[in-house]
């Protein structure tokens, strides 16, 4: 599970209704959450997140359980998500969708290089590695399938 | 010795452990895509269709087309599946659950974050999304990670006119909003043998507040009395000497009333130090103070006034209104001016029946207060009951008075 991107700095506690505002969430369709993503943080926000790591603060995803937050990160283009730690149903609900985690605590400046590799353990930016805090073998697995529904698929 | 979750979950705190889940529910919100990922799996049945719950609560009844259209393929689905089904106007999930459907040492899980309410009967109950929800429906079990567990002492009575809202406002105060991720609270000590299951149901309800994946009261003869009711036996439940990883105290005697400003409910200020401040709107109702002790204790301040603002008052089930219809504690709530809502979530979640304007202000009875969440460019203060009567009135943030 490895990746890289151009890093995209957010503060902390960013919570799940800043990432899509229960107004978009009445519908099936992804594209309205990709278009509407950050959108009550950040209006411009949606328009970098093609190929970034977001590098957030502590508690990213806090608040409301819908996977919605997490699907449209994805959609948008979104390689990975990094944070010191993270709220825990935004942390299983990225991981089943195929979002990776990154937990650990970086500084940040928009648009340097991140790359990570989960299974090893590390992410670089700004020239230095540091550890990762490691995944479960259980959600690796799942990472792995490229999310939950992805994974029963394999395992049925 | 064990922790509740720890006893409840049968593993040491961080342990992985896969689990049986005894009930597992969705709303109208999540249960749309618990579906798509459902079929998407290839599931071929639902391994246990008498434990799963399907309860519209969130826009009820349906506000557009498009959610008639997805409330319906979910309604249908639901029907033909043989779970338990609850539509429009039966009330908010986490209340049906808590009216004698859950009980003391299950494992209850809900699409939905403030699941972690039902904590209140000794359940291990957590919030998951939609897709760790497919997999239930299609398992009937899912994995955990056994939480470490935050002692919150409680000693003392609330007095004056504190609730067990502005105690849980306390507490959240105290640990922050990510002071206890990945981690459960347990409520301990004889202030939590005073707590009625209602102000129980409040204070596991907030424990999402502060990052926890659970909030729990052991089960004691309090629980077994409010089950009874409900025609279901409940064991009580015996706390043991344990690990806490952290503990804290709240004497529930030095508590006065408080409100969260927005946009964190973590921070908390006496109402005494805010009082004045002009609101447009009081909402009371939600998984947090829709109950009927809460109506109850709201018709008591309006009775016979008249409020100042306009007031959303939205009971939390069909219980709950069908006992505030019979008492009379509707009337008073509608003679006072108050609009009633259909049982469910009201406009905490903003998107129907009663969000803000740009710039506007409410005073809300509910558990979230973050930016934009009842309607752009509106704020929303959040306090109890007993603030929320005394500011309807006023038209103003006001301190209630010692009943």
């Amino acid at each position: 599970m490895r990746g890289k991107g151009k890093a995209v700095c957010l503060g902390a506690d960013i919570d799940t209704d800043l990432v899509i505002a229960g107004r978009y969430l009445r519908t099936k369709d992804r594209g309205v959450w990709a278009a509407h993503v950050f959108e009550d943080l950040d209006p411009a926000l949606a328009r970098r997140l093609a190929g970034a790591v977001i590098v957030a603060g502590k508690n990213f995803g806090c608040g409301s359980s819908r996977e919605q937050a997490a699907i449209a990160l994805k959609e948008a283009g979104v390689i990975a998500v990094a944070a010191p730690v993270f709220a825990r149903i935004f942390f299983r609900n990225a991981v089943n969708i195929g979002l990776p985690l990154i937990e650990a605590d970086l500084s940040c400046m928009d648009g340097e290089p991140v790359a990570f590799d989960l299974e090893a353990g590390w992410v670089e930016t700004g020239g230095r590695r540091k550890p990762v805090r490691p995944l479960s073998p259980r959600m690796l697995a799942i990472l792995r399938a490229g999310g939950l529904v992805e994974y029963w698929r394999e395992q049925r | 010795m064990s922790t509740l979750a720890e006893k409840i979950l049968g593993a040491a705190a961080g342990e992985y452990v896969d689990r049986k889940v005894d009930r597992a529910y969705v709303h109208d919100g999540t249960g749309v895509l618990t579906l798509e990922a459902w079929k998407s799996m290839g599931a071929s049945g639902l391994c246990d269709p008498s434990r799963l719950s399907v309860i519209f609560d969130h826009i009820v009844p349906a506000n557009t087309g498009l959610t008639a259209m997805l409330q319906h393929e979910l309604r249908e689905f639901a029907a033909s599946s043989f779970m338990h089904f609850s539509d429009i106007g039966s009330g908010i999930c986490h209340q049906c659950m808590s009216e004698g459907i859950v009980l003391p040492g299950e494992v209850v899980v809900g699409a939905d974050s403030h699941s972690c309410t039902l904590g209140a009967f000794g359940a291990f109950a957590t919030g998951v999304g939609a897709t760790d929800m497919a997999a239930i429906w299609m398992t009937g079990e899912t994995w955990f990670r056994v939480p470490a567990t935050i002692g919150i002492h409680l000693t003392g009575k609330l007095s004056g006119a504190a609730e067990a809202k502005d105690c849980a406002l306390a507490y959240v105060n105290q640990l922050g909003m990510d002071g206890a991720t990945y981690q459960a609270l347990e409520f301990i000590g004889e202030g939590a043998g005073h707590c009625s299951i209602d102000e129980r149901l409040v204070l596991c309800n907030l424990a999402v507040e502060t990052g926890a994946k659970a909030g729990m009261f052991y089960a004691d003869h309090v629980t077994a009395e409010y089950l009874r009711r409900f025609g279901a036996a409940a064991a009580e439940q015996v706390p043991e000497p344990c690990d806490y990883m952290q503990e804290i105290t709240v004497d529930l005697a030095d508590v006065v009333p408080l409100v969260a400003l927005p946009p964190r409910v973590d921070t908390v200020k006496p109402v005494h130090d805010i009082a004045g401040l002009p609101i447009d709107q009081v909402f009371v109702g939600t998984c947090t103070n829709g109950r009927f002790s809460d109506l109850a204790r709201f018709a008591c301040i309006v009775k016979g006034n008249r409020v100042a603002v306009r007031t959303i008052v939205v009971p939390a089930s069909r219980a709950v209104l069908a006992e505030a219809i019979r008492t009379g504690v509707l009337a008073d709530i509608v003679e006072a001016g108050c609009v009633i809502g259909t049982p469910g979530c009201g406009p905490c979640l903003g998107t129907h029946a009663g969000v803000l304007g740009m710039g506007e202000v409410c005073l809300s009875t509910a558990n979230r207060n973050f930016r934009n969440r009842m309607g752009v460019g509106a704020e929303i203060y959040l306090a109890s009951v007993a603030t929320a009567g005394a500011s309807a009135l006023e038209g103003e943030i006001t301190e209630p008075e010692v009943p």
